[in-house]
């Protein structure tokens, strides 16, 4: 069964060199001197230095950091509550309208988000720039830490709620001491997620960002409209890096959080 | 317990009304103003006329050929991920760079199919002359499949991999063919991830703007585009609203289309 056809073999080293060949192509060239992404004159790092020398660069990747932990963290914190709160609902019609909202912006087209939040923001009359862009960002990934809170508490045993009552828990040590320790895998996944959506974010900041504030996607979209850049491809470089980083470190925390597991058990 | 739950869900609850049901009233409400405030249904009328008609069908085409493309290439890539050793591994470096922002990636293109870019290099070996390969439809289709694939690969991986292997083992001990039995056995029961799928890569691909600017070049029109276009750049709220409240009808119906029975999460 396991055995792969030679075949099979090509054809997913097909995929993968085509998943993986735009994104070495970009690093590859954020060392060419030749400031062009065809011919490789001679390995240079000027590019790379560019980017830390450019204050404005700099500014805009410490706010796309800081947008994206701010969203994350007070996504999850609303969506952790939303999703302890429906699950608790005994009505089960008013628990299904609650699910069906909560997947609107997680199924609606980014440009439509952008949009209505634009009108959204005019409306009430929110200046566009840092805290639209911030409130934009906690909107779109609530739904996203709900989704993975939700299945974490609907496994939970109540017996263990009903039995910390007994014992004499006040409903605070519940949330504190039962309810948010089991459900801790969600909510950093969730957490995560939140983060990596907020990053990833192009179309939504492009409508409500207004003049003046930026956020690296929006940032690398004009540079990429005037023309090709190689600073673009230094923060490539810079990008994966920190993804790879981040990948290991999120495998080494799960890891190390199912061996926990694993030992009180 | 009750009581301390409803204060839990108020945050949750002001997050629904303020960007879940006040940004679609609005949408709604929007669509009906002309320039300059007026209550007025000429949008719509717009809307239906030959411009945004063709616009409409080539956004559609667009999104179709897209998503036909996606699953072609991603059905078979899921199914010899699940028969890999370390499948887990393997469909990590599948999830690896659809975390790489979506822009740099577009990005990489415009080098890639460059004039004097590595293909245009390739080309030439061959002795062909080299042509612009940016700006066209090819490009603008393979840097969106290049985008959604990973997206697709995920839940027809999860529903693959939870396939009972010993129900395809019966269908060949019964003598049917190995085609026979992906068609009766192996693609009905992991129609739901390839629905999924669908869905996370159909209603995006009808709405996008951003590879159509840098990709296509303004050649394709979208309804993203068009959107996109009346906010930013003409400020006709009023006739990206019309087009927003078909964008969310469209989706809806995507949704129905490609619902599935059984309430699952999304992957």
């Amino acid at each position: 069964m396991n055995k792969l056809s030679a075949a099979s073999k090509a054809y997913l080293l097909i995929v993968f060199i085509v998943l993986y060949a735009p994104i070495f192509y970009l690093i590859f060239y954020s060392f060419n001197s030749g400031g062009n992404m065809n011919n490789f004159e001679s390995f240079t790092l000027e590019h790379y230095k560019a980017v830390f020398e450019d204050t404005r660069l700099l500014v805009i990747l410490i706010n796309t950091v800081l947008i994206a932990l701010l969203s994350g963290f007070i996504a999850t914190v609303i969506g952790t509550l939303g999703a302890i709160g429906i699950v608790s609902m005994k009505n089960n019609k008013l628990r299904n309208t609650f699910l069906s909202l909560n997947n609107v912006l997680i199924v609606s087209p980014d440009v439509v988000i952008g949009a209505s939040f634009l009108i959204l923001f005019t409306m009430i009359g929110v200046k566009l720039g840092f805290t639209s862009v911030l409130v934009s960002h906690i909107a779109f990934s609530v739904p996203i830490v709900v989704l993975m809170v939700l299945p974490k508490l609907s496994e939970m045993n109540t017996s263990l709620i009903d039995a910390a009552h007994d014992l004499g828990a006040t409903k605070r040590d519940v949330l504190k001491r039962v309810i948010l320790p089991y459900i801790a895998p969600g909510i950093f996944a969730g957490f995560f997620m939140a983060i990596t959506y907020s990053l990833d974010d192009f179309a939504v900041t492009f409508f409500v960002t207004g003049n003046g504030f930026s956020t690296l996607s929006v940032e690398i979209y004009s540079m990429a409209r005037a023309g090709i850049t190689l600073t673009i491809n230094a923060i490539s470089g810079l990008v994966f890096l920190v993804t790879v980083l981040v990948v290991i470190g999120y495998y080494f925390v799960n890891y190390r959080a199912k061996a926990r597991m694993g030992e009180s058990k | 317990m009750q009581s301390k739950n409803r204060t839990a869900l108020i945050p949750y609850v002001v997050w629904i009304a303020l960007f879940v049901i006040a940004p679609i009233a609005l949408v709604l409400y929007y669509s009906m103003l002309d320039l300059s405030g007026n209550f007025t249904l000429a949008n719509y009328q717009n809307f239906f006329s030959p411009v945004y008609l063709k616009m409409t069908f080539t956004s559609f085409w667009y999104a179709f050929l897209i998503t036909f493309f996606t699953l072609l290439f991603a059905y078979p890539t899921a199914y010899l991920l699940t028969r890999t050793k370390h499948k887990q591994l393997w469909l990590m470096l599948i999830i690896i760079p659809s975390w790489i922002n979506l822009l740099l990636k577009t990005y990489a293109f415009i080098g890639i199919f460059g004039l004097y870019g590595p293909i245009n290099a390739f080309i030439e070996v061959f002795g062909f002359n080299p042509q612009q390969i940016l700006f066209t439809d090819f490009s603008f289709i393979f840097v969106s499949v290049y985008i959604f694939i990973p997206f697709m690969i995920i839940p027809i991986f999860n529903s693959l991999d939870k396939l009972n292997p010993s129900l395809i083992f019966a269908a060949r001990d019964l003598g049917a063919s190995s085609w026979t039995t992906f068609r009766r056995i192996v693609f009905p029961l992991t129609i739901d991830g390839v629905k999924s799928g669908i869905q996370v890569t159909f209603i995006p691909a009808l709405s996008l703007f951003m590879i159509t600017r840098l990709i296509a070049g303004n050649q394709v029109i979208t309804l993203g585009t068009a959107i996109e276009q009346q906010f930013l750049v003409s400020q006709n709220w009023g006739m990206g609203s019309t087009i927003a409240v078909f964008l969310i009808v469209f989706m809806v119906l995507t949704m129905l289309v490609t619902g599935q029975k059984k309430k699952g999460g999304r992957v």
